[in-house]
């Protein structure tokens, strides 16, 4: 059961919220101090990536974050609700070339205007997250997506 | 803690002070004000992250738009940053290979007129 959810419309202006809360339980839940700007920034990416898909797809539908404490480690669950197929070709579009691809001019699925680009593909975002969490599972759930980081707490 | 943005020319130059968080909400912001320099041809660019408290995959989608705009100008756009919670997510993508990124904006300054 997880210990805290946060349901938030999605808009960019409640990320920030989100990544607050994630921080702060984290930070309850005994995560060491020095992985804190990595919880942030990693559920930051993925609420991230679900507000933009759900802006396609399904703008009055909530985005789901769950946080739980097992007592040996700290887990966030971000649940989208837009269609598994886009979301998860997305997730799974290999993160690493999207990056490497964004360096070298070859954009992969990035938003390009004029021939430059404004947003990096969905790929690096979960490069990010999967650079950052001691675990990642990405899986499809209902009729979205379920991006599950986890870390070790550290020993009390 | 929002995004709060200035600019100033030194040396020929023009630097972007960046403090706050850039993220999916903010970014938008230091998007128009990088395209609104190199509409008014500005191709050398600074941006001094030092004061930059957050930073995401949108902000470095926004940095390396700006990059590709001064590029396409034969410009330049580095950066000055010496945090390890902001290299962090350059260290993750490879983006350090992409970014000139500098102690401070006197060297990166410097460095552009070598």
């Amino acid at each position: 059961m997880a210990t805290v959810e946060v349901r938030f419309t999605p808009l960019p202006a409640h990320v920030r919220t989100a990544r607050l809360v994630a921080t702060a339980v984290a930070r309850r839940s005994g995560v060491d101090e020095s992985l804190l700007d990595e919880v942030r920034l990693a559920v930051g990416e993925a609420c991230s990536r679900a507000v933009e898909s759900h802006r396609l797809h399904c703008p009055a539908e909530p985005i789901r974050v769950a946080l739980t404490d097992d007592g040996e480690r700290f887990e966030i669950v971000v649940t989208d609700a837009a269609p598994a197929d886009v979301t998860v070709t997305d997730a799974l579009s290999s993160a690493a070339p999207a990056t490497a691809g964004a360096a070298e001019g070859r954009m992969g699925s990035a938003l390009v205007v004029d021939g430059v680009v404004q947003q990096l593909p969905a790929g690096v975002g979960l490069a990010v997250i999967v650079g950052l969490a001691d675990d990642v599972r990405i899986v499809p759930s209902g009729r979205g997506t379920s991006i599950a980081m986890s870390w070790k707490r550290r020993t009390l | 803690m929002d995004l709060k943005l200035g600019h100033y020319n030194k040396d020929g130059i023009e630097v972007v002070d960046v403090e706050g968080e850039i993220d999916v909400y903010t970014a938008p912001r230091l998007r128009e004000l990088l395209i609104d320099l190199v509409n008014k041809k500005n191709y050398q660019l600074v941006v001094n992250m030092e004061k930059v408290e957050f930073l995401d995959s949108t902000g470095l989608g926004v940095l390396v738009g700006g990059l590709k705009r001064v590029r396409a100008h034969d410009g330049s756009l580095d950066l000055v940053c010496t945090q390890e919670r902001i290299l962090k997510i350059f260290r993750i993508t490879g983006l350090t290979k992409v970014f000139g990124i500098h102690a401070t904006v006197d060297e990166a300054i410097a460095d552009k007129d070598k």
